[in-house]
Protein backbone atom coordinates (compact mmCIF):
# COMPACT_ATOMS: atom_id res chain seq x y z
CA UNK A 1 0.00 0.00 0.00
CA UNK A 2 2.98 2.38 0.69
CA UNK A 3 4.84 1.63 -2.07
CA UNK A 4 1.85 1.29 -4.41
CA UNK A 5 0.65 4.92 -3.03
CA UNK A 6 3.36 7.10 -1.70
CA UNK A 7 1.54 10.46 -1.46
CA UNK A 8 -2.75 10.02 -0.69
CA UNK A 9 -2.94 13.19 -0.62
CA UNK A 10 -1.78 14.36 -4.29
CA UNK A 11 -3.14 11.30 -5.65
CA UNK A 12 -6.85 12.17 -3.98
CA UNK A 13 -6.19 15.74 -5.74
CA UNK A 14 -5.38 14.47 -9.04
CA UNK A 15 -8.79 12.42 -9.24
CA UNK A 16 -10.51 15.31 -8.26
CA UNK A 17 -9.10 17.04 -10.77
CA UNK A 18 -9.35 14.73 -13.58
CA UNK A 19 -13.22 14.60 -12.05
CA UNK A 20 -13.58 18.00 -12.95
CA UNK A 21 -12.00 17.99 -16.44
CA UNK A 22 -14.58 15.59 -17.66
CA UNK A 23 -17.45 16.70 -15.29
CA UNK A 24 -18.73 13.42 -14.22
CA UNK A 25 -18.85 10.84 -11.59
CA UNK A 26 -19.69 7.99 -13.90
CA UNK A 27 -17.37 4.90 -13.23
CA UNK A 28 -15.35 4.78 -16.11
CA UNK A 29 -14.43 7.87 -15.16
CA UNK A 30 -13.41 7.20 -11.64
CA UNK A 31 -12.07 3.70 -13.04
CA UNK A 32 -9.38 5.64 -14.85
CA UNK A 33 -9.10 8.68 -13.01
CA UNK A 34 -7.70 6.17 -10.18
CA UNK A 35 -5.24 4.14 -12.62
CA UNK A 36 -4.13 7.41 -13.43
CA UNK A 37 -3.38 9.13 -9.94
CA UNK A 38 -1.40 5.83 -8.86
CA UNK A 39 0.16 5.74 -11.87
CA UNK A 40 1.08 9.25 -11.93
CA UNK A 41 2.93 10.29 -8.51
CA UNK A 42 4.89 6.81 -9.29
CA UNK A 43 5.97 8.20 -12.66
CA UNK A 44 6.75 11.68 -11.93
CA UNK A 45 8.71 10.39 -8.96
CA UNK A 46 12.47 10.51 -9.88
CA UNK A 47 11.70 13.71 -11.06
CA UNK A 48 11.42 14.87 -7.44
CA UNK A 49 15.13 14.36 -5.80
CA UNK A 50 13.76 15.29 -2.42
CA UNK A 51 10.68 12.86 -2.74
CA UNK A 52 6.93 13.68 -1.73
CA UNK A 53 6.30 16.73 0.95
CA UNK A 54 5.36 15.16 4.37
CA UNK A 55 2.55 17.32 5.64
CA UNK A 56 2.72 17.04 9.28
CA UNK A 57 -0.08 18.77 10.56
CA UNK A 58 -2.74 19.17 7.89
CA UNK A 59 -5.22 21.70 9.78
CA UNK A 60 -2.14 24.26 10.03
CA UNK A 61 -1.63 23.92 6.61
CA UNK A 62 -5.40 24.95 6.51
CA UNK A 63 -5.40 28.01 8.56
CA UNK A 64 -2.19 29.59 7.28
CA UNK A 65 -3.77 29.20 3.85
CA UNK A 66 -6.98 30.68 4.86
CA UNK A 67 -4.69 33.93 6.41
CA UNK A 68 -2.59 33.90 3.39
CA UNK A 69 -5.73 34.42 0.80
CA UNK A 70 -6.98 37.45 3.59
CA UNK A 71 -3.77 39.17 3.38
CA UNK A 72 -3.85 38.24 -0.99
CA UNK A 73 -7.32 40.45 -0.78
CA UNK A 74 -6.45 43.04 1.53
CA UNK A 75 -2.88 43.80 0.00
CA UNK A 76 -4.78 43.58 -3.37
CA UNK A 77 -6.93 46.63 -2.30
CA UNK A 78 -3.63 48.29 -1.26
CA UNK A 79 -1.70 48.15 -4.83
CA UNK A 80 -5.06 49.14 -6.26
CA UNK A 81 -5.31 52.02 -4.40
CA UNK A 82 -1.50 53.14 -4.62
CA UNK A 83 -1.37 52.14 -8.59
CA UNK A 84 -4.41 54.77 -9.10
CA UNK A 85 -4.24 57.77 -6.53
CA UNK A 86 -0.81 57.59 -5.15
CA UNK A 87 2.47 59.24 -7.30
CA UNK A 88 4.71 57.43 -9.00
CA UNK A 89 7.31 59.26 -7.59
CA UNK A 90 6.48 58.83 -4.19
CA UNK A 91 6.69 55.15 -3.67
CA UNK A 92 9.44 53.53 -1.66
CA UNK A 93 10.06 50.07 -4.05
CA UNK A 94 12.73 48.52 -2.23
CA UNK A 95 14.84 45.10 -2.38
CA UNK A 96 14.91 43.48 1.05
CA UNK A 97 16.59 40.77 3.00
CA UNK A 98 15.21 38.64 5.08
CA UNK A 99 17.68 35.87 6.74
CA UNK A 100 15.41 32.07 6.98
CA UNK A 101 15.76 29.58 9.02
CA UNK A 102 13.06 26.79 7.24
CA UNK A 103 15.19 24.13 5.42
CA UNK A 104 12.60 22.08 4.15
CA UNK A 105 12.26 22.58 -0.12
CA UNK A 106 8.41 22.43 -0.20
CA UNK A 107 8.12 24.64 2.79
CA UNK A 108 10.01 26.95 0.96
CA UNK A 109 8.40 26.36 -2.62
CA UNK A 110 4.90 27.28 -0.43
CA UNK A 111 6.77 30.32 1.31
CA UNK A 112 7.96 31.26 -2.44
CA UNK A 113 3.86 30.39 -3.83
CA UNK A 114 1.95 32.52 -1.07
CA UNK A 115 4.61 35.68 -1.58
CA UNK A 116 3.92 35.82 -4.85
CA UNK A 117 0.92 35.48 -4.73
CA UNK A 118 0.22 38.44 -2.05
CA UNK A 119 0.47 40.97 -4.90
CA UNK A 120 3.07 43.94 -3.55
CA UNK A 121 5.90 41.13 -2.91
CA UNK A 122 8.23 39.39 -5.24
CA UNK A 123 10.41 36.77 -4.19
CA UNK A 124 13.67 37.28 -5.77
CA UNK A 125 15.84 34.12 -4.65
CA UNK A 126 17.80 32.69 -1.93
CA UNK A 127 21.12 33.31 -1.05
CA UNK A 128 22.88 30.52 -0.87
CA UNK A 129 25.97 31.49 1.16
CA UNK A 130 23.39 33.31 3.85
CA UNK A 131 20.81 31.27 3.74
CA UNK A 132 19.01 35.12 3.20
CA UNK A 133 15.84 35.88 1.29
CA UNK A 134 15.92 38.55 -1.08
CA UNK A 135 12.75 40.10 -1.57
CA UNK A 136 10.66 43.34 -3.59
CA UNK A 137 7.93 45.08 -1.38
CA UNK A 138 6.38 47.74 -3.76
CA UNK A 139 5.95 50.05 -1.25
CA UNK A 140 8.21 49.92 1.85
CA UNK A 141 7.48 51.91 5.24
CA UNK A 142 9.17 49.53 7.67
CA UNK A 143 11.47 46.57 6.86
CA UNK A 144 11.28 45.54 10.45
CA UNK A 145 7.48 44.60 10.46
CA UNK A 146 7.73 42.74 6.87
CA UNK A 147 10.75 40.30 8.46
CA UNK A 148 8.35 39.95 11.72
CA UNK A 149 5.06 39.22 9.24
CA UNK A 150 6.88 36.52 7.23
CA UNK A 151 9.06 35.19 10.03
CA UNK A 152 5.95 34.99 12.47
CA UNK A 153 3.15 34.63 10.50
CA UNK A 154 4.69 32.29 7.66
CA UNK A 155 8.11 30.70 8.36
CA UNK A 156 6.96 29.86 11.90
CA UNK A 157 4.02 27.68 10.74
CA UNK A 158 5.73 26.51 7.26
CA UNK A 159 8.42 24.74 9.84
CA UNK A 160 5.64 22.89 11.83
CA UNK A 161 4.13 21.89 8.64
CA UNK A 162 6.69 20.53 6.68
CA UNK A 163 9.40 20.08 9.53
CA UNK A 164 7.00 18.76 12.60
CA UNK A 165 8.89 21.20 14.59
CA UNK A 166 7.23 22.87 17.69
CA UNK A 167 7.59 26.61 18.58
CA UNK B 1 -31.66 42.93 -13.44
CA UNK B 2 -31.28 40.80 -16.46
CA UNK B 3 -30.38 44.16 -18.41
CA UNK B 4 -28.02 44.80 -15.78
CA UNK B 5 -26.36 41.72 -16.09
CA UNK B 6 -25.74 42.19 -19.53
CA UNK B 7 -24.42 45.74 -19.27
CA UNK B 8 -21.74 44.78 -16.48
CA UNK B 9 -21.09 41.63 -18.37
CA UNK B 10 -20.18 44.21 -21.24
CA UNK B 11 -18.97 46.71 -19.05
CA UNK B 12 -16.43 44.04 -17.89
CA UNK B 13 -15.57 43.29 -21.37
CA UNK B 14 -14.42 46.45 -22.36
CA UNK B 15 -12.52 46.92 -19.43
CA UNK B 16 -10.49 43.58 -20.40
CA UNK B 17 -10.26 45.08 -23.74
CA UNK B 18 -8.63 48.71 -22.42
CA UNK B 19 -6.14 46.22 -20.35
CA UNK B 20 -5.25 44.49 -23.03
CA UNK B 21 -4.50 47.76 -25.29
CA UNK B 22 -2.64 48.71 -22.16
CA UNK B 23 -0.47 45.96 -22.11
CA UNK B 24 0.11 46.11 -25.98
CA UNK B 25 1.49 49.40 -25.05
CA UNK B 26 4.25 48.17 -22.96
CA UNK B 27 4.69 45.69 -25.41
CA UNK B 28 5.78 48.16 -27.97
CA UNK B 29 7.42 50.86 -25.76
CA UNK B 30 9.54 48.13 -23.59
CA UNK B 31 12.84 49.47 -22.56
CA UNK B 32 13.74 46.50 -21.48
CA UNK B 33 12.69 42.87 -22.66
CA UNK B 34 11.95 41.59 -19.59
CA UNK B 35 9.32 44.46 -19.49
CA UNK B 36 8.04 43.08 -22.89
CA UNK B 37 8.05 39.66 -21.44
CA UNK B 38 5.94 40.55 -18.45
CA UNK B 39 3.63 42.74 -20.99
CA UNK B 40 3.30 39.31 -22.85
CA UNK B 41 2.49 37.44 -19.76
CA UNK B 42 0.03 40.05 -18.57
CA UNK B 43 -1.37 39.95 -22.35
CA UNK B 44 -1.91 36.15 -21.78
CA UNK B 45 -3.60 36.00 -18.99
CA UNK B 46 -5.85 39.02 -20.15
CA UNK B 47 -7.19 36.46 -23.45
CA UNK B 48 -7.89 33.82 -20.72
CA UNK B 49 -9.88 36.04 -19.23
CA UNK B 50 -11.67 37.32 -21.95
CA UNK B 51 -12.83 33.83 -23.07
CA UNK B 52 -14.12 33.08 -19.74
CA UNK B 53 -16.56 36.29 -20.40
CA UNK B 54 -17.19 35.44 -24.18
CA UNK B 55 -18.34 32.20 -22.73
CA UNK B 56 -20.76 33.81 -19.97
CA UNK B 57 -21.90 36.05 -23.14
CA UNK B 58 -22.73 32.89 -25.04
CA UNK B 59 -23.77 30.53 -22.12
CA UNK B 60 -21.17 28.08 -23.84
CA UNK B 61 -19.13 25.98 -22.16
CA UNK B 62 -16.53 25.37 -24.94
CA UNK B 63 -15.01 28.29 -23.86
CA UNK B 64 -14.05 27.44 -20.08
CA UNK B 65 -11.41 24.76 -22.46
CA UNK B 66 -10.20 27.13 -24.93
CA UNK B 67 -9.34 29.16 -21.65
CA UNK B 68 -7.93 26.51 -19.96
CA UNK B 69 -5.80 25.82 -22.94
CA UNK B 70 -4.50 29.53 -23.05
CA UNK B 71 -3.64 29.71 -19.65
CA UNK B 72 -1.74 26.78 -20.27
CA UNK B 73 0.71 27.86 -23.41
CA UNK B 74 0.91 31.24 -21.77
CA UNK B 75 2.43 29.34 -18.83
CA UNK B 76 4.92 27.38 -20.52
CA UNK B 77 5.76 30.12 -23.18
CA UNK B 78 6.49 32.77 -20.47
CA UNK B 79 8.58 30.55 -18.16
CA UNK B 80 10.26 29.65 -21.67
CA UNK B 81 11.02 33.46 -22.28
CA UNK B 82 12.26 34.21 -18.77
CA UNK B 83 14.45 31.03 -18.87
CA UNK B 84 16.15 32.13 -21.69
CA UNK B 85 16.62 36.03 -20.22
CA UNK B 86 17.81 34.41 -17.45
CA UNK B 87 20.09 31.44 -18.50
CA UNK B 88 20.62 32.58 -22.51
CA UNK B 89 19.35 29.12 -23.07
CA UNK B 90 15.90 27.00 -22.60
CA UNK B 91 17.52 23.67 -21.85
CA UNK B 92 20.65 23.39 -20.67
CA UNK C 1 -27.46 36.21 -23.77
CA UNK C 2 -30.11 32.48 -24.03
CA UNK C 3 -33.01 32.11 -21.51
CA UNK C 4 -30.85 34.63 -18.82
CA UNK C 5 -34.99 35.89 -18.25
CA UNK C 6 -35.23 33.31 -15.70
CA UNK C 7 -32.03 33.54 -13.55
CA UNK C 8 -33.02 33.77 -10.09
CA UNK C 9 -31.83 36.82 -7.94
CA UNK C 10 -29.65 35.33 -6.15
CA UNK C 11 -27.20 34.32 -8.69
CA UNK C 12 -27.73 37.78 -11.10
CA UNK C 13 -26.87 40.12 -8.08
CA UNK C 14 -23.60 38.54 -7.14
CA UNK C 15 -22.76 37.85 -10.96
CA UNK C 16 -23.18 41.61 -11.12
CA UNK C 17 -21.40 42.74 -8.63
CA UNK C 18 -18.45 39.88 -8.75
CA UNK C 19 -18.00 41.06 -12.58
CA UNK C 20 -18.03 44.92 -12.43
CA UNK C 21 -15.26 44.21 -9.44
CA UNK C 22 -12.97 41.74 -11.37
CA UNK C 23 -13.38 44.23 -14.73
CA UNK C 24 -11.84 47.29 -12.61
CA UNK C 25 -9.28 45.06 -10.70
CA UNK C 26 -8.22 43.89 -14.15
CA UNK C 27 -8.26 47.05 -15.75
CA UNK C 28 -5.82 48.69 -12.60
CA UNK C 29 -3.64 45.65 -12.88
CA UNK C 30 -2.93 46.98 -16.91
CA UNK C 31 -3.33 50.52 -15.91
CA UNK C 32 -0.13 49.98 -13.26
CA UNK C 33 1.96 47.73 -15.88
CA UNK C 34 1.75 50.85 -18.51
CA UNK C 35 2.21 53.84 -15.86
CA UNK C 36 4.79 52.79 -13.18
CA UNK C 37 8.20 53.88 -14.19
CA UNK C 38 10.37 50.86 -13.38
CA UNK C 39 10.60 47.57 -14.06
CA UNK C 40 10.40 46.46 -10.49
CA UNK C 41 7.40 48.32 -9.68
CA UNK C 42 5.67 47.36 -13.00
CA UNK C 43 5.60 43.64 -12.26
CA UNK C 44 3.46 43.95 -8.83
CA UNK C 45 0.75 45.55 -11.36
CA UNK C 46 -0.47 42.59 -13.17
CA UNK C 47 -0.04 40.27 -10.08
CA UNK C 48 -3.30 42.13 -8.68
CA UNK C 49 -4.84 41.23 -12.17
CA UNK C 50 -3.86 37.83 -11.90
CA UNK C 51 -5.26 37.09 -8.09
CA UNK C 52 -8.20 39.12 -7.80
CA UNK C 53 -9.61 39.73 -10.84
CA UNK C 54 -9.38 36.36 -12.59
CA UNK C 55 -11.01 34.95 -8.90
CA UNK C 56 -13.83 37.28 -9.78
CA UNK C 57 -14.22 36.42 -12.67
CA UNK C 58 -14.26 32.83 -12.14
CA UNK C 59 -16.08 33.67 -9.02
CA UNK C 60 -18.74 34.92 -11.54
CA UNK C 61 -18.95 32.37 -14.36
CA UNK C 62 -19.13 29.73 -11.74
CA UNK C 63 -22.36 31.27 -10.35
CA UNK C 64 -24.07 32.33 -13.63
CA UNK C 65 -23.37 28.70 -15.39
CA UNK C 66 -24.73 26.76 -11.49
CA UNK C 67 -27.69 28.76 -12.04
CA UNK C 68 -28.01 28.28 -15.91
CA UNK C 69 -28.13 24.47 -15.61
CA UNK C 70 -29.46 24.23 -12.53
CA UNK C 71 -26.85 21.79 -10.98
CA UNK C 72 -23.64 23.44 -9.45
CA UNK C 73 -20.70 23.76 -12.16
CA UNK C 74 -17.48 23.97 -10.59
CA UNK C 75 -15.12 23.22 -13.44
CA UNK C 76 -13.57 26.40 -12.79
CA UNK C 77 -11.63 25.28 -9.61
CA UNK C 78 -9.71 24.35 -12.48
CA UNK C 79 -8.24 26.90 -13.79
CA UNK C 80 -8.26 29.03 -10.50
CA UNK C 81 -6.13 25.55 -9.37
CA UNK C 82 -3.57 26.14 -12.28
CA UNK C 83 -3.10 29.56 -11.60
CA UNK C 84 -2.74 29.49 -8.23
CA UNK C 85 0.46 27.22 -8.90
CA UNK C 86 1.71 28.95 -12.20
CA UNK C 87 1.30 32.43 -11.51
CA UNK C 88 4.34 32.92 -8.39
CA UNK C 89 6.51 30.77 -10.66
CA UNK C 90 6.07 32.67 -13.51
CA UNK C 91 6.24 36.34 -11.21
CA UNK C 92 9.36 34.49 -9.74
CA UNK C 93 10.94 33.81 -12.83
CA UNK C 94 10.44 37.48 -14.73
CA UNK C 95 12.03 38.89 -11.91
CA UNK C 96 15.13 36.89 -11.08
CA UNK C 97 15.86 37.26 -15.18
CA UNK C 98 15.62 40.90 -14.58
CA UNK C 99 17.63 41.08 -11.28
CA UNK C 100 20.40 38.86 -13.09
CA UNK C 101 20.04 41.04 -16.50
CA UNK C 102 20.84 44.08 -14.08
CA UNK C 103 23.60 42.20 -11.99
CA UNK C 104 25.37 41.52 -15.34
CA UNK C 105 25.92 45.21 -15.99
CA UNK C 106 28.06 47.33 -14.00
CA UNK C 107 26.27 49.21 -10.78
CA UNK C 108 24.43 52.40 -11.77
CA UNK C 109 26.80 55.58 -11.18
CA UNK C 110 25.87 57.48 -8.98
CA UNK C 111 23.32 54.44 -7.05
CA UNK C 112 19.96 54.58 -7.79
CA UNK C 113 17.51 54.07 -5.49
CA UNK C 114 15.48 50.93 -7.15
CA UNK C 115 18.35 49.09 -8.16
CA UNK C 116 19.00 45.50 -7.05
CA UNK C 117 22.73 46.69 -6.50
CA UNK C 118 21.13 47.22 -3.40
CA UNK C 119 20.24 44.20 -1.89
CA UNK C 120 23.44 42.00 -3.10
CA UNK C 121 26.41 44.61 -2.63
CA UNK C 122 29.37 44.55 -4.21
CA UNK C 123 31.48 41.75 -2.84
CA UNK C 124 29.03 39.24 -5.31
CA UNK C 125 30.50 41.11 -8.52
CA UNK C 126 33.13 39.42 -9.46
CA UNK C 127 31.41 35.59 -8.57
CA UNK C 128 28.46 36.85 -10.85
CA UNK C 129 30.37 38.03 -13.81
CA UNK C 130 32.34 35.12 -13.88
CA UNK C 131 30.61 31.66 -12.79
CA UNK C 132 27.00 30.85 -13.48
CA UNK C 133 24.19 32.65 -12.18
CA UNK C 134 23.80 31.37 -8.81
CA UNK C 135 20.42 30.22 -7.01
CA UNK C 136 20.45 27.08 -9.39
Amino acid sequence: MKRLLPSPLLSLVLLATWLLLNQSLDAAHLLLGSLLAIVAPLLSRPLQPDGHARIHRPLALLKLLGKASVEVIRSCFNVTRIILFARAEGLNSQFIRIPLHLQSPHGLAVLAGIINMTPGTVWVEILPDSHELVLHVFDLHDARWWIDTIKGQYEQPLMEIFEGKSP
Amino acid sequence: MTLLLSLALHFTLACVGIGMLFCTVRLLLGPSAQDRVLALDTLWMCTMLLCLLLGIRHGSMVYFEVALLIALIGFVSTIALAKFLMRGEIIE
Amino acid sequence: MNNWDNLPLWASLPATLLLILGGCIALTGCLGLMRLPHFYQRIHGPAITITLGTACILMASMILFSALETRPVVHELLITLFVLMTAPMVSMLIMRAAVHRELRQPPPNPPREESAWNAYGSPRVCKRNGGPPPGS
